[in-house]
């Protein structure tokens, strides 16, 4: 069998005795016999790690690895710099636990204050934490912010990543939070309707929107911002940071909360998991934000120091009373997030971002060609809808038996695609030479 | 130490991508961002050396002793990270399809069948992405079966004053409220009190056994018996069932449902603050409410995933932190029935081994057979020594070890509790006892040493209060 005790049997038969114990019976003796399993578990004997990583390899060999990806919908395929991966690797950051003991711990720190500082130069915001676990719960913990006495709903737009909003409802069934979805019409949140249901309800705290949206569309959010805030509502605006490296940022807009998934920058696409949530929010807001934050200080020394900080607003600290229950987030994530951006630079993420939007342009027009019409007139970033002439399922499956994965099917017999600074030209090429009729 | 902001200079870069080979589509000036954002500009040599000296100023399981109880920070076994990293789970989009992630599909049906024989459970979401995230889960089916049942008087949630913060934090977010229940004078759950705070209103029970001084309650049938009998469910959270797996299972202690920690009991990286896993499994009754996909079976070997008719809904986009989920399976593969008894053996010996050697030096909270993990009180010697369970652990650091959890459990006042795990050989063990035990001697003859300590971190002690009354949250360029 596999183990990783280190204490051979005779060991451990010595330390038994040292403390007091005949044997291991003797020393779970503490548990009632009624209460004990008295038989094995029903699995395998161990297995050495020759096993174990033959099977494991043979696990991942039964998925298909697409040499080509043209699906986002909420996970994004991205170059990922070495440097992500060396750094990131490194055991003291993979092994630690969250840095209670600031002394030994200050690495970790630094290295969440420096994403921190990260996340409020791509979103403008104020103040970011050290991550929630993805865009879904970054979005429904985002929802508590906004709340206070007088105000409880929540408007959450139709267009928005429908992943994301399907946790942000649980969440609300959760607080028992009412919420209320914003119509989407031709592909962007309906700004009238919006308009009609805060008119009709005082007690809105809070709209979200996601800038761009799930059809990839921009919206036009410094409107919805100042609609929002006339109706005494805050904006909570979802948002990809891939996109922040050209694209307006949520604090130009007006919201109050940014929020969104930082898996585009060096995570890999994993089948959904981990990635990471950001949070960031105007100062005004800073003690209504769940999650860890870190700090600068100076130790007794007078040397930069970095803590856990505010932490008055956390469960460990106030229970019931707290805002949230968030404890490990993804600090892990935080890090690689990090990574990615010091890697890229402001020049190198506005040229990813650029390229992402340029090649899907690109695909766009080849697909319009081959026969795939784009639903929407809105501008886009990397992502847009096309109606499909043939049914979408045998489409996806002619693309998938040569290597490519297509957009995502969705409503209505449409594909959502998406293409990424990975989609070489010959690639688009290839795709659209397949689909032409 | 610089930021790596303060490092490198204009213009210094990565070469990371071509050329664009299409024609440029440029942002619309609409949409455009007015300036660019202030990211580090530096190059790859800086990067490289800028975090190799981070990471030689943090502190992980593979730099030393870390018995920080409640946190089952056992070593993290190489080749699990192995497997995740492999690129048939790496590069797979979680939409891609059953068809074509047969082999992820697989991993999830492997791990959740393994964690429903080892808890007692009869099914497992994957879906939860930490230990307060299966909480939140777990009470929210409790939510959604009581309000099919029609039982919508059920409101409040029963919690023993020593139990984690998270969990009065998940009950608040599952729309209960909080029954506070004294402990007992052993540290378990006072009977008596139980049986006065259940009743019509009782939603349910959130409980660790072996609880959070690292006992274990030997009344657990009957505590569970009586939330049964007053009409609620009971929820077992699993952040100690490191010392019990494969011996006895929360499923036959008769909780309803259960969350896992596969970042304490299945080995895989806490990577500073996450990423966790927090699986949630429950009894069939149950499991109708289940949240976002679980795998099921279409044919002979041929998996899907399915929704569950009443689902909760989708507590995170996607699976949960599969490549989490990928280590934790080969965890238990390599450990399988023999090993993963072993190890709950094993860790319960390491801690009764530390306890018995450190209870002539420091009293013992609860003075009798532990579980994985054992409290000390220092709430005495603090008043003979002026040293406090802070000064001990802050004065651990100096010998290169992390110190035990402090202050935690509320309810023991001066707490140091520690959880050596079984991934520690005897040597450690003995080491880290002898150390304590100096920690004492100085207490007594040079106190003024411990409080300033430690002397050899590079850092001495943070400024708390002042990073929380002035909050200095993220780098501000000084312009030039």
């Amino acid at each position: 069998m596999g183990t990783y005790i280190p204490n051979t049997e005779k060991e451990q038969t010595e330390m038994l005795k040292k403390s007091g114990y005949k044997d291991f019976d003797d020393l779970f003796k503490v548990i009632p016999d009624g209460l004990k399993l008295n038989r094995e578990l029903n699995l395998p004997l161990g297995k050495s790690e020759f096993e174990v990583s033959y099977i494991m390899e043979d696990l991942a060999g039964q998925n298909k690895v697409f040499h080509s990806i043209f699906r986002g919908a909420g996970a994004y395929d991205h170059y990922i710099p070495a440097i992500v991966k060396s750094v990131t690797s490194k055991e003291e950051f993979v092994t630690a636990y969250t840095p209670y003991q600031a002394e030994i711990s200050q690495g970790i720190l630094q290295s969440i204050f420096e994403y921190q500082t990260a996340i409020c130069e791509l979103t403008g915001m104020d103040v970011s934490n050290a991550s929630v676990y993805d865009a879904g719960t970054a979005a429904a913990e985002a929802i508590t912010m906004c709340k206070d006495r007088k105000r409880s709903t929540v408007l959450i737009s139709e267009a928005a990543n429908p992943y994301v909003r399907s946790v942000m409802e649980t969440y609300c069934f959760g607080t028992d939070t009412p919420f209320k979805i914003i119509p989407e019409k031709d592909g962007k949140t309906d700004i009238n309707t919006l308009k009609a249901l805060l008119a009709d309800d005082e007690t809105i705290a809070g709209v979200y929107v996601q800038q761009p949206n799930f059809f990839g569309l921009f919206e036009n959010l410094e409107d919805i911002a100042d609609i929002a805030h006339e109706a005494g509502a805050k904006l909570i605006s979802g948002v990809n940071p891939m996109a922040l490296g050209i694209m307006k940022t949520p604090a130009e807009c007006g919201a109050d909360i940014a929020v969104g998934d930082a898996q585009p920058l060096g995570l890999a696409l994993g089948f959904g998991g981990p990635f990471i949530g950001f949070m960031a929010c105007t100062s005004k807001l800073m003690r209504n934000l769940p999650g860890r934050i870190v700090g600068q200080t100076t130790d007794d020394k007078g040397n930069r120091a970095f803590v856990l900080t505010l932490q008055a607003r956390e469960q460990h600290i106030r229970r019931e009373k707290a805002g949230s229950n968030i404890c490990s987030n993804e600090a892990h994530c935080a890090l690689t997030a990090g990574v990615y951006l010091a890697a890229l630079g402001a020049d190198g993420l506005a040229e990813v971002a650029k390229q992402c939007m340029s090649k899907a342009h690109y695909l766009k027009n080849k697909l319009s060609e081959a026969g795939f019409k784009p639903v929407y007139e809105g501008e886009f970033f990397h992502e847009f809808v096309t109606d499909c002439p043939e049914d979408a399922g045998s489409v996806l499956k002619k693309l998938k038996d040569h290597g490519i994965l297509g957009g995502l099917p969705i409503e209505g017999n449409r594909i959502l695609w998406c293409a990424t600074e990975k989609n070489r030209k010959e690639d688009i090429d290839a795709l659209c030479d397949l689909l032409v009729h | 130490m610089e930021l790596i902001y303060e490092k490198g200079s204009k213009g210094r870069h990565l070469d990371i991508l071509p050329v664009c080979d299409v024609e440029i589509t440029e942002m619309p000036e609409a949409f455009k961002r007015n300036k660019p954002p202030a990211l580090a500009e530096v190059s790859e040599t800086e990067i490289s050396r800028h975090f190799t000296k981070l990471a030689g100023r943090s502190y992980g399981v593979n730099d030393g002793f870390y018995p920080l109880g409640s946190c089952t920070m056992k070593y993290n076994p190489k080749v699990n990270e192995e497997a995740a990293s492999l690129k048939g789970f790496t590069a797979i989009h979680p939409l891609q399809g059953d068809d074509s992630s047969a082999g992820c599909l697989k991993v999830m049906d492997m791990l959740s069948r393994n964690l429903c024989e080892i808890c007692g459970m009869d099914e497992f979401s994957l879906q939860p992405a930490a230990g307060a995230h299966g909480e939140l889960t777990g009470l929210l089916l409790i939510k959604a079966y009581l309000k099919d049942k029609g039982e919508i008087g059920r409101t409040k949630i029963i919690v023993p004053d020593s139990a984690h913060g998270t969990n009065p934090a998940s009950a608040v977010m599952s729309g209960f409220t909080v029954v506070n229940v004294p402990s007992g004078e052993d540290g378990c759950v006072d009977i008596e009190a139980l049986k006065d705070a259940v009743g019509d209103d009782t939603a349910g029970l959130m409980l660790t056994n072996p609880n959070t001084v690292g006992l274990f309650d030997k009344n657990i049938k009957e505590i569970t018996d009586i939330i049964h009998e007053a009409g609620g469910l009971c929820y077992y959270d699993g952040a100690n069932l490191n010392a019990i797996m494969g011996i006895c299972r929360p499923g036959d202690m008769g909780f309803d449902v259960v969350h896992v920690n596969l970042h304490k009991t299945f080995s895989t990286p806490h990577g500073g603050g996450g990423p966790g896993a927090g699986p949630v499994g429950c009894k069939s009754f149950l499991a109708d409410y289940m949240p976002g996909s679980t795998v099921g079976e279409i044919s002979e070997g041929k998996l899907t995933l399915k929704r569950a008719p009443k689902s909760i809904g989708d507590m995170k986009s996607f699976h949960g932190n599969f490549l989490v989920a990928v280590k934790a399976l080969a965890y238990i593969l390599t450990l399988g029935r023999d090993g993963i008894v072993d190890s709950a053996r094993n860790a319960v010996l390491n801690a009764n081994y530390m306890r018995v050697a450190l209870k002539d030096t420091f009293d013992m909270a609860y003075d009798e057979t532990c579980m994985h993990e054992f409290v000390m009180d220092l709430g005495k010697f603090k008043d003979e020594t002026g040293c406090a369970a802070i000064d001990i652990a802050k004065g651990l650091l100096d010998y290169g070890m992390h110190p035990p959890t402090m202050y935690f459990p509320l309810i023991v006042h001066e707490a140091l509790m520690a959880e050596p795990t079984e991934t520690e050989p005897r040597e450690m063990l003995d080491l880290a006892v002898d150390n304590l035990k100096k920690l004492k001697t100085m207490a007594i003859e040079d106190p003024g040493r411990l409080h300033t300590a430690p002397h050899t971190t590079c850092i001495g002690r943070p400024d708390e209060v002042c990073a929380a009354r002035n909050p200095v949250l993220k780098f501000v360029r000084e312009e030039k």
